[in-house]
């Protein structure tokens, strides 16, 4: 599925739009960070908490749920929180 | 600021190691350090908390970094900065069950290399409150659960409204030169601590030290140290700028004696940082600050100054001498003040308003080195 990068990210990554795979926002995340090592941690904290002024949506609707169940079709965006202006 | 003139030879080539909230550079003095040149920024618009070069292999640096919106993690050079990369597990607690408070590291403040016979030994001190371990160079990280998980040190080390305004600190983490397994700590708030196997346990080493007014002295909780240093020609001598005044301890006593009483009453011994000669044990400098009313954090009356001591604190003068003489409303962190191996022994520091000082007298006279970079978090000095 396609995931959206934000610009903080994109030294990982070099590009915003990303493909990544699994059936959870969980296997997603994990998928990522399979292809860029250490952009998981930059989001994810140790308690499997996504990261203060971290948002993730999919399709468009915001989640906190690393469980969220997810298909091909769905598109993830990871943005950088407008926190602090 | 005038540019740095005067000074003899030193030993090797000085590199100034500055962590700024906005990145990192690297000042590189000419041998008689009488010139810098500037590399940077490395990671713009990282919030990078403290840059350290391995004594061991004179060309390994570690940045600790994190952003106002990603997590913290570490870089890696092996070249003197020319290139990084990332650790590959950064520090960061274990997963807990429900029945626990969860805890995540929120920046990596404090970086030590280990004992000279264990290469690749790393040590990291996290906010909130957190010692980890590596052994790879930086590459990897696990938590020493001989402190983090310990029930009176989680106890010790309270929650997030129990450290300092950005968030409690585990710093200071000293290895004895002598053995790998002798090791101090300290935490903001939460005491100084000694361990004696290599961080499997620790013991607090409190006595002495006083707490703000109505505390009790015998919590360790209460207990703020700011910055402890060990004397590297004479590793049982400690100094430390605490919350409440400046400390020395000679080992094996265990009870602090209050040096900071001989600082000129107006001036007081409150402040953050605190440096040591390199090679006697009797010298010791520290940056006071204002630590009146609401804490300014300010040079006192805005007229920045350090003070040396020569006889291990029974006496204090102040090195003033190239420093503003008024209107300068800046301070020095914990972490921003630090010295070279030279003879004389130069000294650096760096302020909240990211200005770069230097004296290559032993703080008797300062040039400017550098102005207009951000707020300086950490200044670290190598010789290469």
């Amino acid at each position: 599925m396609k995931v959206f990068i934000p610009s903080p990210l994109l030294s990982y990554t070099n590009r915003k739009e990303v493909n990544a795979f699994g059936c959870t926002l969980a296997e997603v995340l994990r998928d990522l960070d399979r292809q860029y090592p250490g952009i998981r941690f930059r989001m994810i904290d140790e308690q499997d908490r996504v990261r203060p002024h971290i948002r993730i949506f999919v399709n468009g609707e915001q989640t906190f749920a690393l469980d969220r169940g997810l298909d091909d079709r769905d598109v993830v965006h990871v943005i950088q929180a407008l926190s602090g202006g | 600021m005038k540019p740095m003139r005067q000074g003899r030879s030193g030993t090797g080539s000085t590199v100034l190691l500055v962590a700024t909230r906005k990145g990192a550079w690297l000042y590189r003095a000419s041998r008689d350090r009488e010139a810098w040149s500037c590399e940077g920024p490395h990671f713009l618009g990282q919030i990078v908390h403290h840059l350290v070069l391995d004594p061991r292999d004179g060309e390994t640096l570690l940045a600790s970094a994190s952003t106002g919106h990603l997590g913290p993690t570490l870089f890696r050079s092996r070249d003197l900065g020319r290139t990084w990369d990332e650790s590959r597990r950064p520090p960061a607690f274990a997963k807990t069950d429900a029945a626990q408070t969860p805890r995540a590291v929120n920046h990596i403040f404090w970086l030590t290399p280990g004992h000279a016979s264990e290469p690749g030994v790393w040590y990291a001190g996290t906010s909130p409150h957190g010692l980890f371990r590596s052994e790879d160079s930086g590459e990897t990280w696990a938590p020493c659960v001989g402190l983090n998980d310990d029930p009176r040190y989680r106890e010790w080390m309270g929650g997030p409204q129990d450290g300092t305004p950005d968030g409690p600190k585990l710093h200071s983490i000293l290895v004895d030169p002598r053995s790998a397994n002798h090791l101090y700590l300290g935490m903001s708030s939460g005491g100084v601590h000694e361990s004696v196997d290599r961080g499997c346990s620790w013991e607090p080493l409190i006595d002495g030290l006083e707490v703000v007014e109505g505390l009790d002295a015998s919590k360790a909780w209460f207990h703020d140290p700011h910055c402890v240093r060990l004397c590297p020609s004479q590793p049982d001598r400690l100094y430390q700028q605490n919350h409440c005044g400046i400390y020395r301890l000679d080992r094996p006593a265990r009870r602090w004696e209050r040096i900071g009483i001989n600082m000129p009453r107006e001036v007081g011994d409150i402040g953050f940082p605190m440096i040591v000669h390199p090679r006697d044990a009797d010298t010791a400098w520290v940056f006071p600050m204002d630590g009146s009313s609401v804490w300014p954090r300010v040079a006192i009356g805005g007229r920045p100054a350090a003070y040396v001591t020569r006889d291990a604190g029974r006496s204090w003068n102040r090195q003033d001498r190239g420093l503003p003489e008024s209107q300068a409303w800046w301070t020095v962190k914990r972490q921003a003040m630090t010295s070279d191996v030279c003879d004389p022994v130069g000294l650096y520091i760096g302020t909240t308003s990211g200005e770069l000082w230097g004296s290559i007298d032993e703080g008797a006279s300062w040039r400017g080195i550098a102005r207009h970079l951000p707020e300086i978090y950490a200044l670290e000095a190598a010789s290469v």
